[in-house]
């Protein structure tokens, strides 16, 4: 979780703007993030949060400015000045060092856990089955899952397939993790071990930008939050400044809004262990 | 809530719903039926003995394995290696593959099979008995220039293969692309969009996303209608005579039957085998069909296998 201040940054966003169908999402997003830094994204929806995470490891083309990530130009060769496209192999090879998940996992259904894991290494870095089987268990057991190396996705709670989804970028052995809303998909009593997960990973000094609504998870483990609304950066800071003492009233207004939702949640997952605990006990006696 | 039991209603003991309607149409279809037999046993043309004695014919039997099995499946190796390249060239970001896979598909779908076959077969071999595969124009050029060669590489006597069932076989093949390649698309696009995004966001090459990650779970969609296809392509190898072929089932048993003056037993011969070679693959399907579909969109294949082993879901 320490930071050089000193250090380059790994991610470097300079003016980046990006439109759909001639309506700007991204209207000029500057943004650096140094080594070991964990940077949460915040911002209502449709603020662009989730599309500026894409336009990093290239899912999405940008229209204006540039991203460069440990130096290198995302998605352009410059030479002398003038951009000229990479090729989709370049762009591919570029994607390598930087892991993702996404907001439905999307683990591949046809593999089972250490099969997805161990799906990139070999494909893509040419390493032996045999020994990427062994690393994917490896990785397996970190994120809590040995005993689920061969189960089929479809076959584990959204947790725990979130948290191969994680192994599996892992795998690759990225100097970046992006996470795209990785636990807004999930039951609420499912969050947690998510969650658990990616602070052990940030506690490890991964590099992490993390699009998310989870205000403890932002408190907690971000060194920095950026609030976005509208396309733009409205204000960033530590967590202690932006959730803690917002200058902006967009903000304040977000996060007040976060804050009811998340009393509901709480409230809902109470509700909802309380339910189980009660179909338990009627269950018991019949058994 | 507690009631006595005298309160509660019992087993429900109801009349079924009448259906007066099936008792009528069993008796048409009876009375049909009736006929349909009273005309095999009072028509001696029928000559049901003689039919089987057909289907068991040698020339009859090669016909079946080298015309009409030997064919489909030929075919459908074709159709489908070639269909899935099609499909894959039509999703391309690629203008050049996209107009190719395009203009192939409005062909070949545009053309009946007969006259492809006939085109194959009679036509083509009219045109070139032998192709000489050299520069275009190089006759001309040599002749203009001089040379003493005709810029010519290679030879093949296409005439020596054009009534063979490997030409029968590839026009039915080429046909068939274009119908699997719109089976093969509607496969590849029933596939999620976040199944691409994830294998890219991992590094994976266009090329490698597709085989690895894209094509294995559109084949769950592929392979149902692929079945159907096969037979159909069963039934479309009697149309192997129009190239001519002549080691094909149907064209063998009807000649046996007019060598013989018996036409119906000719016919039914031919008929027979198409059904049973055709409940075979039907067979098949159903248990293909199973194994692809099961669980779809959530659980695969192992699911079952995972869950009898004791492990949990």
């Amino acid at each position: 979780m320490t930071t050089d201040a000193a250090a380059p940054a790994l991610v470097r966003a300079l003016n980046v703007t990006k439109a759909f169908h001639g309506v700007e999402v991204l209207k000029g997003i500057d943004l650096d993030v140094r080594r070991g830094e964990v940077v949460v994204l915040l911002g209502p929806s449709g603020s662009g949060k989730t599309t500026f995470l894409r336009c990093i490891n290239q899912l999405e083309t940008i229209d204006g400015g540039r991203i460069w990530v440990d130096g290198d130009l995302m998605g352009y060769d410059d030479r002398g000045g003038v951009l000229h496209r990479l090729t989709d192999r370049r762009i591919a090879a570029q994607r390598r060092d930087i892991g993702m998940c996404f907001q439905r996992f999307n683990l591949f259904p046809h593999m089972t856990a250490v099969e997805n894991v161990a799906e990139a290494p070999v494909q893509v870095k040419g390493i032996g089955k045999r020994e990427a089987r062994e690393r994917a268990r490896t990785l397996l057991d970190r994120v809590g899952l040995a005993d689920k190396a061969d189960s089929y996705p479809a076959q584990l709670s959204g947790g725990q397939q979130q948290r191969v989804a994680i192994a599996r970028a892992l795998a690759m052995e990225p100097k970046l993790m992006l996470f795209d809303e990785p636990t807004s998909a999930l039951d609420p009593e499912l969050v947690g071990e998510v969650l658990a997960v990616m602070r052990e990973l940030a506690a490890e000094g991964m590099t992490m930008i993390v699009v998310t609504h989870e205000m403890g998870f932002a408190r907690e483990v971000a060194d920095r939050v950026v609030f976005m609304d509208a396309g733009a950066v409205v204000e960033h800071g530590t967590p202690a400044e932006v959730i803690g003492r917002p200058q902006h009233e967009r903000t304040r207004a977000f996060l007040s809004r976060m804050h009811a939702q998340e009393t509901e949640h709480a409230r809902v997952a109470a509700e909802h262990a309380a339910a189980e605990e009660a179909a338990l006990a009627a269950e018991d006696p019949a058994g | 809530m507690t009631t006595t039991t005298e309160d509660r209603p019992g087993r429900i003991e109801a009349r079924p719903v009448r259906h007066p309607w099936r008792w009528v149409a069993v008796a048409g279809i009876a009375v049909l039926a009736a006929m349909l037999i009273s005309s095999f046993v009072t028509n001696e043309r029928w000559n049901f003995p003689f039919a089987f004695e057909i289907m068991v014919q040698r020339p009859v039997i090669e016909g079946l394995w080298k015309g009409t099995i030997f064919g489909t499946f030929g075919a459908m190796v074709i159709g489908i290696v070639l269909g899935v390249l099609l499909a894959v060239m039509r999703l391309s970001t690629n203008p050049v593959l996209r107009g190719v896979a395009f203009v192939y598909t409005w062909f070949f779908r545009a053309i009946p099979r007969y006259v492809l076959l006939v085109l194959l077969g009679t036509g083509l071999v009219f045109l070139y008995p032998v192709f000489d595969i050299g520069v275009p124009f190089g006759q001309q050029i040599s002749a203009a220039l001089g040379l003493s060669t005709d810029l010519t590489f290679a030879q093949f006597a296409y005439r020596d293969l054009s009534s063979t069932i490997w030409v029968g076989a590839l026009g039915l093949g080429l046909s068939e692309a274009a119908y699997m390649a719109e089976i093969a698309r509607a496969g590849i696009l029933s596939v999620d969009r976040g199944q691409t995004e994830a294998a890219q966001a991992l590094g994976m090459p266009p090329g490698k996303t597709m085989r690895r990650i894209v094509l294995p779970q559109a084949m769950r969609v592929i392979v149902p209608p692929t079945g159907n296809e096969t037979i159909a392509m069963v039934k479309d190898t009697s149309l192997l005579i129009a190239v001519p072929v002549i080691v094909e089932l149907f064209y063998q048993s009807y000649q046996f039957g007019q060598r013989t003056f018996q036409i119906m037993p000719g016919i039914v011969a031919g008929t027979i085998w198409y059904l049973i070679v055709c409940s075979v693959l039907m067979v098949g399907q159903y248990f293909l069909e199973r194994r692809f579909g099961r669980g779809f969109g959530t659980a695969p294949a192992a699911r079952t296998k995972a869950t009898e082993a004791g492990g949990e879901h």
